[in-house]
């Protein structure tokens, strides 16, 4: 049974899905070696609008850029493609549900939604529970440092460009470590990855807030 | 002060969430209690999301949004949750398993004052706690696969080095241990393994049927 939308704000017009359809097209004929140049576009306002304001506009958005890749990152995992299709609106869904929890200090939107599928691919393809670390003691509404943000952010970019421009048998380890279908001993191979000031980025900002709990 | 730590293969396969439960669940735990390995995953986390910004974008069904916005309005209200805090001794991933603290551990003895609670994970691992009284030795074993042990309370010290709480010690076939706990306090482990433990005295072989060690 289908309830209707009268809990959001807004519905959406049908003219608005119409204007999205273009961002949308230009998502779905992406294909495989992305462009090294490329500049990761932000959307952590995106986010903050649909948490402050259930801004279905910006989920829209979101959701053009994000949900294909989404589903072809579960297809590649090994799910069919009704079951892919169903567990991206889930993860879609999902991010909704938890905008509040997401933390620009700790990780780009990207890799927060890479969060969400991959328990969701644990949950439905592995039919496994994920075992989670205990929360942070400040919790999910700490404000985050502007400036640890921006780094991340930067950082990340520069992990992408890392990524991008290692040896194609390379990056395809990583990818296969990624949609599951690497051993162990084969990870150990790869875990020269660029991941030095990424890591004291968030180590940096673990810290900051723990001495403000303190 | 965490001495022993993840190795880069484990964060990054838990990253990935292709790790057996049972090693999920050691490094899970471990995490609660060491920000490095934290930020260390969270790290890995971030190689994942350049693959899904990298993923070969799949076309969706045409009613894809009209059906996820459905969804958002049939579901629960964004639920603003309470932190998983532990005030205990074990972590929270670990309290989830054992549905409590340390008193609520279901422990069935395994000969020589050695105690052990098989915790319910996905039969690819098996996840155990172990209760190593205060300068006991677990019987000297061998591995097949890969066993991780995590200290919860107490210490151990094997032929490697001295392994206290927050540390973990990543054993492989290569490696014959015999942990034998600290003097001063009766010792609490997490161990995962992914084959059963090969021990090298006969009867605890015979006992490995029975006890599932």
């Amino acid at each position: 049974m289908l309830t209707s939308v009268n809990t959001m704000e807004r519905p959406i017009a049908p003219s608005e899905f119409r204007a999205h359809s273009a961002v949308y097209r230009e998502a779905t004929s992406q294909t495989g070696k992305p462009n090294v140049s490329s500049t990761t576009k932000d959307w952590t306002a995106h986010i903050i609008a649909i948490r402050d304001k259930q801004d279905q506009v910006a989920f829209a958005d979101l959701f053009a850029h994000f949900a294909p890749r989404v589903k072809g990152f579960l297809m590649k995992s090994g799910a069919d493609a009704s079951l892919a299709e169903e567990c991206t609106q889930e993860v879609m869904a999902t991010l909704w549900r938890k905008a509040h929890m997401f933390d620009p200090a700790r990780a780009s939107v990207a890799t927060w939604i890479f969060t969400i599928a991959r328990n969701k691919k644990i949950d439905a393809l592995r039919k496994m529970r994920r075992p989670e670390p205990e929360d942070l003691p400040w919790g999910p509404e700490a404000e985050p440092d502007q400036a640890d943000a921006i780094g991340l952010r930067q950082e990340t970019e520069q992990l992408a460009d890392a990524i991008k421009q290692l040896p194609d048998k390379q990056r395809k380890l990583i990818e296969q470590a990624y949609f599951g279908d690497l051993s162990h001993s084969e990870i150990a191979e790869i875990t020269g990855l660029p991941l030095g000031t990424i890591k004291s980025r968030i180590r940096l900002a673990l810290d900051r807030l723990r001495h403000a709990m303190n | 002060m965490i001495n022993h730590h993840l190795t880069p293969e484990l964060m990054m396969a838990y990253s990935a969430g292709t790790l057996p439960e049972a090693f999920a669940l050691v490094v899970a735990t471990h995490v609660s209690m060491c920000d490095g390995c934290r930020a260390e995953i969270d790290s890995f986390d971030a190689v994942g999301g350049c693959m899904v910004e990298d993923a070969r974008a799949a076309a969706l069904s045409v009613d894809s949004l009209e059906a996820t916005m459905r969804l958002i309005a049939q579901g629960p209200a964004t639920t603003k949750q309470m932190p998983r805090l532990s005030s205990g001794t074990l972590p929270s991933p670990l309290q989830d398993y054992v549905g409590g603290d340390l008193d609520a551990i279901k422990w069935r003895s395994i000969g020589m004052g050695v105690k052990q609670a098989i915790l319910p994970t996905s039969s690819d691992a098996t996840a155990r706690l172990l209760y190593i009284p205060a300068g006991s030795a677990v019987p000297d074993h061998g591995h097949r696969g890969t066993e991780l042990t995590l200290v919860l309370q107490g210490a151990f010290s094997d032929d490697e080095d001295r392994f206290a709480r927050g540390d973990v010690e990543v054993a492989n076939e290569d490696l014959q241990h015999t942990p034998v706990a600290d003097i001063g306090m009766d010792c609490i482990c997490l161990a995962a393994t992914d084959a059963p433990l090969k021990f090298n005295a006969f009867i605890p072989r015979l006992a490995q049927r029975f006890l599932r060690i």
